[in-house]
């Protein structure tokens, strides 16, 4: 495939840390592609810098080497708040701002004075984004800090589903949930995924979920992409000692059979 | 003294004058001032006792204190005995060139913060010394604008470095809010926002408090030594309100530079929250 048909492709992308003087390489050459509207999954065991990789394609740590592509486009070369509005990211722990639900719901669009012209001030569409990671409207008007686990974590999805992104980056949305909420999450998202045409790219320890989610996947460990390609013939068909290993627990992932 | 000042709109240096004169006219001897040291004794002693291992920070503190205060003595009688302008200017930079240096080391964990403090504590300070000044409220000469650039040097000083400080424990804190807000489309000013402001209003509280309760909790530096010394109450007054007003200009405009550059070096360029220490 052209690099211009990618929705986004990540190419060699290296991170280095500066660790106390003795720097520590995070991700090492990392490479991969993803095409408009998959969910493309990244497992890997934890400490496999999975979150970094989302991190640096988002720009939130500077990539030491590398290049990330956003429709073939470089994002370097891109404002890094049109990078940010474009690609959106939902953290591994929900982090909601002091307000309302409504006032998370809408921070990206007030930044980017989407909703300027309103008369509600977004409350109708805040309340739509509500309906669509399925919590009802009146939690519009509820405190964001008395929300349960579950709760706050669709409530950041719905902020930011708020921004319309292209491709939403997922950093182990369930993995602090209890299983009953992780369960709501993943349903809501393998929804999204058949009902939009985001982008995902969905970062996992658990390859249960990454089966049941995954059109296209890579195992990542140590910061290397150590096989990839479709799910799950990828995890039926091992062609990798180290996939191998991980698929058998050997790896501190939590594999299922 | 010239009376033609008094009528003026500020405060004349005719009681000020008075007052400064009347505390050297009570003569202290280097007797009272170790007088005084059994005083500090009393600190030690109980630092001691309790085991708060102060004793030593008390005693090179006080000694410190005690020399630079005495070369300062002798530094500011030169620089009356001069009596030209450009000397005042000279220590007046060099005081604040210390204050910048001390705060810098108070908020070692932001690396390059030094410019902050230079452009906080230069930046209040140039303002108020500039309109007291310019507006006639104090004279130019060195027996006026040093003691209160003192003043203002010293709590602008403060001020910067709480506020850095404490945008800096914040940031720490928060920084998975404060990501998340980068990875909505936020700049670092919109993301540190909050933070912004609760350093300014953290940094402030001591000023307002004390501004609040003047003259009911306590009786403030400069009025206390002279009417100590035996001043008019009422001119001790004068002086400590013009006084009150002008740091807490000089700290509101110090603390809000300091929150307001502070992004600058806790953000990388490519707007990323950097990992401090």
């Amino acid at each position: 495939m052209d690099p211009a048909e990618w929705k986004l492709s990540v190419e060699h992308l290296t991170l280095i840390m500066p660790n106390d003087g003795a720097p520590r390489l995070i991700l090492d050459d990392v490479g991969f592609a993803v095409r408009a509207g998959e969910v493309f999954t990244i497992v890997g065991p934890s400490g496999s810098a999975k979150s970094s990789t989302l991190r640096a394609i988002d720009r939130l740590v500077e990539p030491t080497g590398g290049r990330v592509l956003l429709d073939g486009r470089p994002t370097n070369t891109l404002p890094v708040q049109e990078l940010r509005r474009r690609v959106g990211m939902v953290f591994q722990t929900p982090a909601l701002f002091a307000g309302t639900v409504l006032d998370n719901v809408l921070y990206g669009p007030r930044l980017h004075g989407i909703i300027g012209g309103q008369a509600d001030g977004g409350r109708e569409q805040g309340c739509d984004l509500l309906g669509r990671v399925g919590l009802p409207p009146d939690f519009c008007d509820r405190s964001a800090d008395q929300l349960s686990g579950g709760e706050a974590q669709r409530v950041c999805l719905a902020r930011a589903l708020a921004n319309d992104p292209e491709v939403l980056l997922l950093d182990e949305p369930t993995a602090s949930l209890d299983p009953g909420a992780a369960r709501v999450v993943e349903d809501l998202l393998l929804r999204l995924a058949a009902d939009t045409e985001l982008t995902f790219v969905f970062v996992t320890h658990d390859l249960a979920q990454a089966r049941r989610i995954g059109d296209h996947g890579l195992l990542l460990v140590d910061g290397r992409v150590v096989e990839q390609g479709p799910l799950p013939e990828l995890f039926d068909r091992p062609g990798d000692e180290a996939t191998r290993l991980f698929l058998a627990g050997r790896l501190g992932g939590e594999p299922t059979t | 003294m010239r009376e033609s000042r008094q009528a003026g709109v500020a405060m004349s240096e005719a009681w000020f004058d008075k007052g400064l004169a009347v505390i050297a006219a009570q003569q202290f001897g280097y007797l009272d001032v170790v007088a005084a040291l059994a005083m500090l004794a009393i600190a030690v002693v109980l630092s001691y006792r309790e085991r708060l291992g102060l004793e030593k920070d008390l005693l090179v503190a006080s000694l410190r204190a005690f020399v630079q205060l005495m070369a300062i003595g002798y530094v500011i009688d030169l620089i009356f005995g001069a009596e030209r302008f450009i000397w005042v200017l000279l220590m007046v930079v060099a005081m604040a060139a210390f204050a910048t240096f001390t705060s810098t080391r108070r908020a070692r964990a932001l690396p390059g913060s030094w410019w902050i403090m230079a452009a906080a504590i230069g930046l209040s300070a140039a303002l108020t010394l500039g309109l007291m000044l310019g507006l006639g409220i104090i004279d130019s000469r060195a027996r006026y604008v040093i003691p209160i650039a003192g003043m203002i040097i010293g709590n602008t000083m403060t001020v910067a470095s709480v506020t850095v400080v404490r945008l800096l424990e914040d940031a720490r804190d928060q920084r998975p809010r404060i990501e998340a807000a980068l990875a909505l489309g936020a700049t670092p000013r919109q993301a540190a926002d909050d933070l912004i402001r609760g350093s300014v209003r953290l940094a402030m509280v001591p000023v307002i408090d004390s501004t609040k309760t003047m003259g009911i909790v306590f009786l403030p530096g400069a009025m206390t030594g002279m009417i100590l010394a035996g001043a008019d109450p009422l001119e001790a007054v004068k002086l400590q309100v013009v006084i009150m007003y002008m740091l807490a200009a000089a700290t509101a405009v110090s603390a809000t530079t300091a929150a307001l550059l502070t992004p600058r070096r806790l953000f990388t360029p490519q707007q990323q929250l950097r990992r401090l220490g």
